[in-house]
């Protein structure tokens, strides 16, 4: 293949963003992505076979066939476990990666966010750490995500929320019965309610219309085109400027490096299975925390026997996702009003400052629940099954309200990706192999979090709540972040403030797994506004045909 | 609440969906068919609105098993010769020629017994996405549940 400035491995929420401002720069790019790229008219309506809801399979990628995983228990047992299936932590493999299907919640993390060691202190067990950068070393680039990809909402009635110098580029979309039901409850209990921002059009923006408030949103790709993932704003226009060649169904085996350890492109099996060699000047990895630090660990030479960047092992550590923790309510009457996305109403009250917890999480309604979703969720003494069973569900699935955030995660240096030793898959790459477990206090956040919740829905008139807990076990998920940890000291950090790996100039990781914590908050307006800024401090740097 | 009472309230019309095949199967016999509907007629009985066996929860399954759910088809050979075994041992007869109390009595007995539970749980799982699900895997008949719940089926755009 024809050398080109740069290779981007995955097309996803960061990959998408960095192939656009390179090749707006007028760098030649070359973006692989394993998956394919779907349209809006591939906006199937499917409960059972989505991306939230996959009991039939996951619909935009990775497939069950080619793509297992090895899951170790807490029993320390291994298993082989399918894409679709559980303890995978699946995110998606398209182009969009999960920012096609996702719910679209664009969360900026608060300044204590960035700031969690500095902020609450070593906690036992964790390696709860600072960022190397601050809130307003990203704000830039958050405000740039946000009008760039099109963020609506108003976060005006949040007082916790941290410094912006422009407001959201569009309007939140009007309220939702929920959002009338729990905001003056709020209210009497002395929060601060207000629109969540969200990565969706409620106007018209930027070529594209607005939401049509159908109740198929979160796991699903949007049928009108309304929500704003890079597959359908920078993706197009890394395109557009004629430097950005995507190759869809191409899996990248290795990171190659020459004998002076300098990246030189990427080996990879394109969409027939051809073994494919892309020289590059300089390698961009944005496969998500998982498939990023097996890549680094699946390209071992002489010269980096660990893998790349891990010469002290910090490779694949501190794996981290979100527990989403809250609570369940029955109102006294029928309140649904199947108006999507229905998630519309949040508190980041919680989110820090709360005693005796190094952390927090955001609380919003959740998204509309699907019939076979509602199943999932009914309290612990309901039947699983049967005449209670049917009655339960028949008598209140218009009447349920769920409350839930996404719990800050304590890292841990013992919850890992690495690279499996028997198993491969189908190109005959060593697979992820997940294993640690959750921080206890973790749970203890979680739990907290879910007595909040509990009492929200409770002023709002609930007669009935049931909490949802965090259970022992790793988390990952589409939030999955923290593998290639970001840090000065290359003794405990995989990359550099600007993403580039310590020890290879021109190799750079730029996804969630540079987060060095993962925030109480969805992180994928992060990961964009991340990949913004190094990008451009990459740009910076570049000197015409090679990266100094 | 009281889980027996309000199945066996709810089973007099039982028999009814037990009696009408949902066949031709792609990959149950007829006998273990008629098994899988009994089964599904109490997990989700038909009350005044259909039940999982009106709803086709067990055409589902079936269809499933001839598609994405063909890694468990040894689970539910043996899952339901087993439950037709316990049957046979308990009452003499095959599972769905007892009568719906005994049937229920069976099926608790089922779901307690660490070696039947697992493949019990799996078909309750099911029954649930046959019933509840969406109607193009050939479950949730006239979208029956969505219609019990209360949910709107607007029409949708994008692939069928």
């Amino acid at each position: 293949m024809k050398r080109v400035n740069a290779v981007v491995v995955g097309a996803g929420a960061a990959g998408g963003i960095v192939a656009k401002e390179l090749a707006e720069a007028g760098l030649s790019v070359v973006l692989l992505e394993r998956g394919k790229w779907y349209t809006a008219w591939d906006g199937r309506k499917d409960d059972l076979r989505n991306q939230r809801t996959t009991v039939l399979g996951n619909a935009f990628g990775p497939d069950d066939e080619r793509n297992p995983r090895v899951a170790v228990d807490l029993n320390g047992h291994a298993h082989v476990v399918r894409a679709s299936g559980p303890g995978y932590s699946n995110n998606a493999a398209c182009v969009g990666g999960g920012t096609l299907s996702y719910g679209a919640m664009a969360w900026r993390y608060m300044e204590r966010d960035f700031r969690m060691r500095s902020t609450y202190g070593p906690v036992a067990g964790s390696t709860l750490e600072d960022w190397p950068i601050s809130y307003g070393d990203l704000e830039p680039y958050y405000e740039k995500a946000e009008w760039e990809i099109g963020v609506s909402g108003d976060d005006s009635g949040n007082p916790f929320r941290a410094p912006r110098r422009k407001p959201l580029p569009m309007p939140p979309l009007a309220p939702n019965r929920e959002f009338e039901i729990l905001y003056p409850a709020a209210k009497r209990l002395g929060l601060h309610p207000f629109h969540i921002p969200m990565l969706r059009n409620s106007v018209p923006y930027n070529g594209r219309g607005p939401c049509m408030r159908c109740r198929w949103c979160v796991g699903f790709a949007c049928e009108v085109n309304a929500k704003c993932g890079t597959q359908n704003t920078v993706i197009p226009k890394a395109l557009a400027t004629g430097n950005c060649e995507l190759r869809t169904g191409c899996m990248t085996r290795q990171v190659l490096t020459d004998a002076h350890g300098r990246a030189t492109g990427v080996e990879y099996f394109d969409a027939y299975d051809r073994r494919q060699r892309q020289d590059a000047d300089l390698v961009v990895v944005s496969s998500a925390a998982v498939e990023s630090a097996r890549l680094l660990l699946n390209s071992k030479t002489p010269l980096f026997p660990n893998g790349l960047g891990n010469r002290y092992d910090w490779v694949g550590r501190n794996f981290q996702g979100h527990s989403y923790t809250g609570a369940f309510g029955i109102m006294p009457a029928d309140i649904y009003d199947d108006l999507g996305p229905g998630a519309s109403i949040a508190v980041c009250d919680y989110n820090h400052g709360n005693p005796g917890l190094a952390g927090g999480a955001m609380l919003a309604n959740e998204f509309i629940r699907l019939p076979y979703q509602f199943v999932g969720m009914l309290p612990p003494d309901v039947p699983k099954w049967g005449q209670a069973h049917k009655d339960f569900m028949r008598s209140f699935y218009r009447r349920a309200i769920a409350v839930q955030g996404p719990t800050q995660e304590m890292p841990m240096f013992s919850a890992r990706v690495e690279v499996d030793r028997a198993v491969r898959d189908y190109w005959g790459i060593p697979v992820a192999r997940l294993s640690g477990d959750k921080h206890p206090h973790t749970i203890e956040i979680g739990a907290f979090a879910a007595a909040k919740a509990e009492g929200w829905l409770r002023e709002a008139g609930a007669v009935r709540t049931w909490k949802k807990l965090a259970g022992p076990g790793l988390t990952g998920g589409q939030h999955q972040a923290g593998t290639c940890r970001m840090g000065d000291d290359p003794k405990t950090s995989v990359v550099n403030r600007y993403c580039q790996v310590h020890e290879i100039d021109n190799l750079f990781v730029i996804d969630g797994s540079v987060h060095v914590t993962n925030g109480g908050f969805n992180p994928v307006l992060t990961i964009m506004a991340n990949a913004y800024r190094a990008s451009d401090h990459l740009l910076k740097g570049w000197k015409g045909t090679r990266y100094k | 609440m009281d889980r027996r009472r309000f199945i066996v309230a709810g089973i007099a019309g039982t028999a009814v969906g037990c009696a009408r095949p949902g066949g031709p199967w792609r990959f149950f016999t007829l006998q273990e068919a008629r098994t899988v509907e009994a089964v599904c007629a109490h997990i989700i009985p038909r009350d005044r609105d259909p039940g999982a066996v009106e709803a086709g929860a067990a055409v589902f399954i079936d269809r499933q098993l001839a598609g994405f759910y063909k890694p468990l088809r040894p689970a539910y050979r043996h899952g339901v010769a087993a439950i037709n075994r316990e049957s046979v041992r308990f009452a003499g007869r095959a599972f769905a020629d007892l009568p719906a109390a005994s049937q229920l009595d069976l099926l608790l007995r089922i779901e307690r017994s660490p070696e039947t539970k697992p493949f019990f749980d799996l078909l309750v799982a099911h029954a649930m996405q046959g019933f509840y699900g969406d109607p193009r895997h050939g479950g949730n008949r006239e979208r029956a549940s969505w219609k019990m719940l209360g949910v709107a089926s607007p029409p949708v755009r994008g692939r069928a």
